[in-house]
């Protein structure tokens, strides 16, 4: 079944791209769509079979590379986590094939955008199922080449070419570090397979650093780097970060996402939201165990990832682009899953990249689905007023906003009786990682509370900019054409299908699955794949009664002994207590497992914790209808006034002109004066050039020597016979 | 069962000479007015004879023996015996990928000269004449066959370049010509200097013979003399991008595809198990020309106008990855090394096939004039594509294996190095995308391109060979590896034997 989910669609690729001109557009994409929502269907079984029947294996496939010890193999590997990115990848991408019927119906070179769209497809999975380092990155520039391909769609788009390139360079920034890691994880483990490099570092096996004989425990091993050394765990889980950076676009290197947008908006959903920029999140987790041992790195994953949901949220409030909003919004909400990545909460952020896949999804296609009913408009600020004529894309796009700003109740108790705990995914996801990043600054990691604190924060800027969209786009007053208005319209059910499923999961897929991912289940879902979450049975007993669901506490006894074990090796052996003093983080999770209590007891978070989301949440959307609705065309006029404030934000902090002016500018400097001074005049001027030009010119010289009077040969003569006498009589002198 | 069969490398050598014999007395022979007939039927003769040299060495590849690390296909033949030479030609798992790939280009190259129209018999002499001469340089196992053959083949090409290449070729030729031989003459002296230490040139022999510390050094510099500026390293690489701008494309395929080859290969054959040393003391000096070749160079490549020029100069940055791979001196390095010198074989020979499929339909290489080609040529824009995303190095393309494979072996002597290298992949996706987009897609703003067609039939033949290589060994790079192992094994078991012994 595997085999099948991962070729299908690199098949359909094929045969749609090599034959897209000979088969006609429809039947291009009958085959992709179909292969895909069939391996979508397959991942379904696949998730359920694994994540309740426990079936994980891996498939090797064929060898890759074997030079010595460097063996890589391409591999299918099933487990936990690969089973959830399954779902996510190929659900989103099937119905983005179906939605892109609708959409793309008018474009000549259909074929091949459902080609391009398979293609991402594959290398998706591939990056997800892959059992090794390498194969990972194969995926990972995979499908940055589908992304470039599908930014530069329309190729008779200069802005489209040079965001496709912008997007793919940047991504090379990020591959550099990744490629550096996966080096750096071959010199100390010998191998780049997730098993041999996992299993070495939590059992902190002997290990041989490339370039010296001695053998150290994998914890301890160092790497040097210009004559300083470095804890080599540390450094591995930094350069695979920068990777994930890139991809993730994270703050420094998120400069490609804006961009992105150039292409058709289902691309946006499927890649630039759902799935291709959360494989930074995917990385991190799947190498957990390299992080759990790098509080350092860990940290700096905590620190980018708020910076960059803070950052985003804050440039989302200043765009006109109604694609770019959501696209800010989605670099933000990524930063929301890094810093619980980086706090060791790796099943919290996996859930949020779980939800965040449908309902960014959902607000994707419908931004798609307004723009096409505008006909090709993305200003916000000639749209408004729109719900009476697009009324489904409307109501679809309020479960997208509710959903993403985490609307929900908190749980709490009135006269005895328990209520609330129920909202949209966000509130299950998003509300989960604020909470649980205040647990761990609680527990004393540095990081957790003002990583909470970045987490309100952006919540309240989340809710504005998304009611801003709202506001903007579908009430008040019409500010575009009367014509356009006239004929927008909601669009056909072959992309409002598509944005129904979609919204259906916005709505429950929290619901649905919380205690799966990170609630009473988690250690029974997760399985040896991540570390539950401090909300996983077992963990935190005495908050398991105050959160709604999780209070069976008989379970706690049977859970530790069945499904702690795994997620606790790494704490159950010498080094655990170490490495907890240290990095204080994610081996917490696992330690208490063993009924570790009193070490966490009474940090589950206050009732504050649970409501600050809420109330930040209900003020941003207050705001909102004060700005754009109350005091309509007020967003505007502060805009017009062009304050150092709003030019700042409106600018994106100006990262696109400093980047210009120091590396497009520096590497055009650098070739030229490399080429016009290093080749052409110093190493042509004074190597090949000049040697000839030097031997001409002293070859003429000689020649004019011979001028053919006879007094010049005599005087030349007398001269050096003058000379001879001189030496004679010098040297002569000398003795 | 041809290993036994002594003379099949001399036979595989001098099929093509026999060839532009054949045509020679032909051309030679011919009435005047019989000379289109003589140019007709010269491109046959030639294709025929590199067929059947790729024939040749395929049963060679098949008949191979990848667990032996020795030399095998042996053949001797006395001459000068009494002095130490001989006639001797054999092939190990470091030379004999490199015959397999220069009969596996040169066909395609004949291919690809249908352009060519003035003086074609003799154009295909020269190319027949090289391909003789280079496949000679990697079957030699006497220094003096060696010399020979590795300065034979500069007359060809110097004469391929000087004669059907472009509007500045005669400066190409000679700076070509210069550089080249330049380093060969200090290589000449030191192969004279190992005679009359050794008493042989028998390379065989000389493998195992231990010279001196100090000649060792001396030797060294002479022969990197040689081999960095066939590579071409920074900074002896300036004659490269002239050559290629200049030569015919065919003479480009060949000069990126394998005359650059040499350089690595000698480093293989010679100063590596030779003057294993020389070799550990100047590593640091190799790795600092290697990096500052693959940043340097990648960001002239930026900038340049000429479609070729830059390709050229993405040559020089992807010679920086073999030299600091072979210098690692590890298994992952060297193999690496190796494999990332035929993978770019493919790779920038298709690269340069590209520039020739547009070059003869508009005669121009300027970037500037080309844009939108997407509309009128869709594919070639996407085979275009797959090599600049092989040149790239997109992992499934063979570009990724070599250099990921160079880097990790970098990587195990020092952060630096495989740091310095991973800048230079960054960079060149700048250049190749950058240049992508200027050429293929946009608006076609030049109304000159409105009627350019797309490939023909021959180009498509030429191309599908190429594709076909570059995905396979990207995707599954053992078939190479698999027959580098053991020589690069043995290679490598004895260059560290060598180091500890001479510091006691």
């Amino acid at each position: 079944m595997a085999p099948i989910i991962v070729f299908g669609p690199l098949l359909a690729s094929a045969f749609a791209g090599l034959f897209g001109n000979y088969i006609g557009h429809r039947a291009a994409q009958i085959v992709t769509t179909a292969t895909v929502v069939l391996s979508a269907i397959l991942s379904w079984i696949v998730f359920f079979d694994v994540t309740m029947g426990g079936n994980t294996y891996t498939i090797q496939v064929l060898q890759w590379m074997s030079v010595g010890d460097f063996d890589v193999s391409w591999a299918i590997k099933i487990d936990n986590l690969s089973a959830v990115m399954l779902v996510v990848v190929n659900t989103v991408s099937s119905l983005v094939h179906i939605y892109s019927w609708g959409y793309m119906s008018h474009d000549p070179h259909r074929a091949r955008f459902f080609s391009y769209l398979s293609l991402f497809t594959f290398a998706m999975l591939a990056l997800v199922t892959a059992d090794n380092f390498l194969q990972l990155f194969f995926g990972w520039e995979g499908v940055g080449l589908a992304s470039y391909l599908l930014i530069g769609f329309w190729y008779k788009k200069k802005s489209a070419n040079d965001a496709a390139i912008k997007a793919f360079v940047t991504n090379r920034v990020g591959d550099f570090g990744f490629a550096l890691g996966i080096m750096a994880i071959f010199s100390v483990f010998g191998s780049v397979n997730f098993e041999t490099v996992f299993s070495a570092i939590s059992n902190n096996e002997l290990v041989t650093v490339a370039g010296s004989t001695l053998a150290v425990p994998a914890q301890d091993a160092a790497l040097s780097f210009f004559g300083m050394s470095f804890n080599a765990i540390e450094l591995i889980a930094f350069l695979l970060f920068i990777g994930a950076m890139g991809k993730s676009a994270q703050f420094f290197l998120h400069v490609w996402l804006p961009d992105a947008m150039e292409g058709p908006t289902p691309v946006s959903a499927l890649i630039h939201a759902a799935t291709m920029v959360t494989a930074g999140v995917f990385l991190v987790c799947r190498s957990f165990e390299i992080y759990e041992l790098a509080p350092a790195a860990s940290a700096v994953v905590t620190v980018i990832g708020a910076i960059t949901a803070l950052f985003a949220a804050t440039v989302g409030l200043a765009q006109n682009d109604i694609k770019r909003v959501v696209a800010y919004s989605t670099c933000s909400q990524l930063g929301y899953m890094f810093f619980a990545a980086g706090l060791g909460l790796y099943s919290a952020a996996m859930f949020h990249l779980f939800t965040h896949a449908f309902f960014k999804a959902l607000l994707f296609l419908g931004c798609g689905a307004v723009i096409h009913g505008l006909h090709d408009e993305q200003d916000m600020r000639k749209m408004g007023g729109l719900y009476k004529m697009m009324p489904m894309t409307w109501v679809l796009m309020l479960i997208g906003t509710l959903a993403l700003t985490g609307v929900g109740l908190p749980p709490f108790t009135l006269f005895g009786m328990e209520l609330g705990g129920f909202g949209f995914a966000g509130f299950y996801s998003k509300d989960m990682i604020i909470e649980e990043a205040f647990m761990m600054g609680q527990e004393g990691l540095f990081f957790g509370l003002p990583a909470f604190w970045i987490g309100v924060v952006a919540a309240l800027l989340t809710s504005f900019y998304s009611w801003r969209l709202i506001f903007m786009t579908f009430h008040g007053s019409f500010r575009g054409k009367q014509d356009d208005y006239d004929h927008a319209h909601d669009s056909n059910w072959v992309m409002t299908g598509p944005l129904v499923l979609l919204a259906i999961g916005a709505v429950f897929a929290g619901a649905f699955f919380k205690d799966s991912f990170v609630g009473k289940d988690a250690f029974n879902f997760w399985g040896d794949a991540l570390p539950a979450g401090p909300y996983a049975e077992g963990n935190y007993p005495e908050y398991a009664d105050g959160y709604p669901g999780t209070s069976e506490y008989a379970d706690v006894a049977h859970a530790t002994d069945d499904h702690a074990a795994p997620t606790s090796d790494a704490a159950s052996d010498d080094h655990a207590t170490d490495t907890h003093a240290d990095a204080g983080h994610g081996e917490a999770v696992a330690d208490a497992g063993h009924g570790d209590e009193e070490h966490h007891g009474g940090h589950h978070p206050p009732a504050w914790v649970l409501w600050a989301p809420f109330i930040v949440t209900w003020t941003g959307f207050f705001a909102a209808i004060w700005f754009y609705l109350v005091k309509e065309g007020m967003g505007a006029r502060i805009a017009a006034r062009g304050g150092p404030l709003h030019s700042f934000l409106s600018n994106k902090w100006y990262f696109d002109e400093i980047y210009h002016f120091i590396f497009v500018r520096g590497a055009k400097g650098l070739g030229d004066l490399f080429w016009k001074i290093g080749d052409v005049r110093i190493i042509d001027g004074w190597g090949p050039n000049g040697v000839a030009g030097t031997t001409l010119a002293f070859a003429k010289r000689m020649a004019k020597a011979q001028s053919g009077y006879l007094y010049h040969y005599a005087f030349v003569m007398l001269i050096g016979v003058v000379g001879l006498l001189l030496w004679a009589q010098v040297s002569a002198g000398g003795q | 069962m041809f290993g036994e069969f002594e003379a099949f490398l001399s036979i595989l050598t001098f099929v093509p000479a026999l060839g532009a014999l054949v045509i020679a007395i032909f051309r030679f022979t011919a009435r005047a007015e019989d000379q289109a007939q003589i140019d007709k039927n010269s491109r046959m003769v030639a294709w025929v004879a590199t067929m059947v040299t790729l024939a040749l060495s395929l049963i060679l590849l098949f008949s191979f023996d990848q667990d032996t690390a020795g030399f095998q296909f042996v053949h001797e033949i006395e001459w000068l015996s009494q002095i130490g030479l001989g006639y001797r030609l054999g092939v190990d798992g470091l030379s004999v990928l490199f015959v397999v790939l220069t009969a596996f280009l040169m066909p395609l190259c004949i291919m690809a000269s249908g352009a060519i129209q003035k003086r074609v018999a003799d154009y295909m002499i020269a190319f027949l004449l090289l391909e003789t001469l280079v496949i000679g340089v990697f079957c030699a196992l006497d220094l003096v066959v060696f010399y020979i053959f590795f300065e034979g083949g500069l007359i060809p090409m110097f004469i391929i370049i000087g004669v059907w290449g472009g509007q500045n070729r005669v400066y190409a030729a000679f700076k070509f010509f210069l550089y080249t031989l330049l380093g060969s003459v200090l290589m000449l002296v030191a192969m004279i200097y190992m005679f009359l230490q050794a008493g042989t040139t028998d390379i065989t022999v000389l493998l195992d013979h231990e010279f001196a510390r100090n000649a060792q050094m001396w030797m060294w510099l002479a022969f990197f003399a040689s081999f960095a500026v066939k590579m071409p390293m920074w900074p002896v690489h300036t004659w490269l991008p002239d050559a290629h701008v200049q030569a015919p494309t065919a003479g480009s395929v060949i000069l990126a595809g394998i005359l650059l080859k040499m350089g690595g290969y000698g480093f293989l054959r010679f100063s590596l198990p030779m003057f294993p040393e020389a070799s550990d003391y100047f590593a640091p000096l190799v790795f600092a020309l290697s990096i500052i070749a693959i940043i340097y160079t990648s960001l002239v490549a930026f900038r340049q106008t000429d479609i070729k020029k830059l390709i050229a100069y993405s040559s020089v940055a992807h010679m920086g990855f073999v030299t600091m791979g072979l210098f690692a001196m590890n298994e992952t390095g060297v193999q690496g090394a190796i494999f990332q010198m035929i993978s770019h074989g493919f790779i920038s020979g298709a690269l340069f096939l590209c520039v020739g499929v547009i070059y003869d339909r508009m005669h121009t290489r300027e970037i500037a004039f080309y844009g939108g080609l997407v509309h009128r040529m869709p594919v070639f824009a996407v085979i275009f594509g797959l090599f600049t995303m092989a040149n790239v190095g997109l992992p499934g393309t063979s570009g990724f294996v070599g250099e990921i494979m160079t880097m990790v072996g970098a990587f195990q002597v020092s952060w630096w190095i495989a740091t310095g290298a991973a800048v230079g992949v960054i960079l060149s996706a700048m250049y190749m995308l950058t240049v992508y987009r200027n050429v293929v897609f946009g608006e076609i703003t030049n109304p000159k391109l409105e009627n350019i067609t797309d490939i023909n039939r021959m180009e498509w033949a030429i191309f599908i060979p190429l594709i076909i290589m570059t995905l396979w060994l990207g995707i599954s790079s053992t078939m190479v590896t698999d027959i580098t192992a053991a020589s690069v094994e043995n290679l490598i078991n004895q260059y560290q034997a060598a180091l500890p012994a001479a510091a006691q």
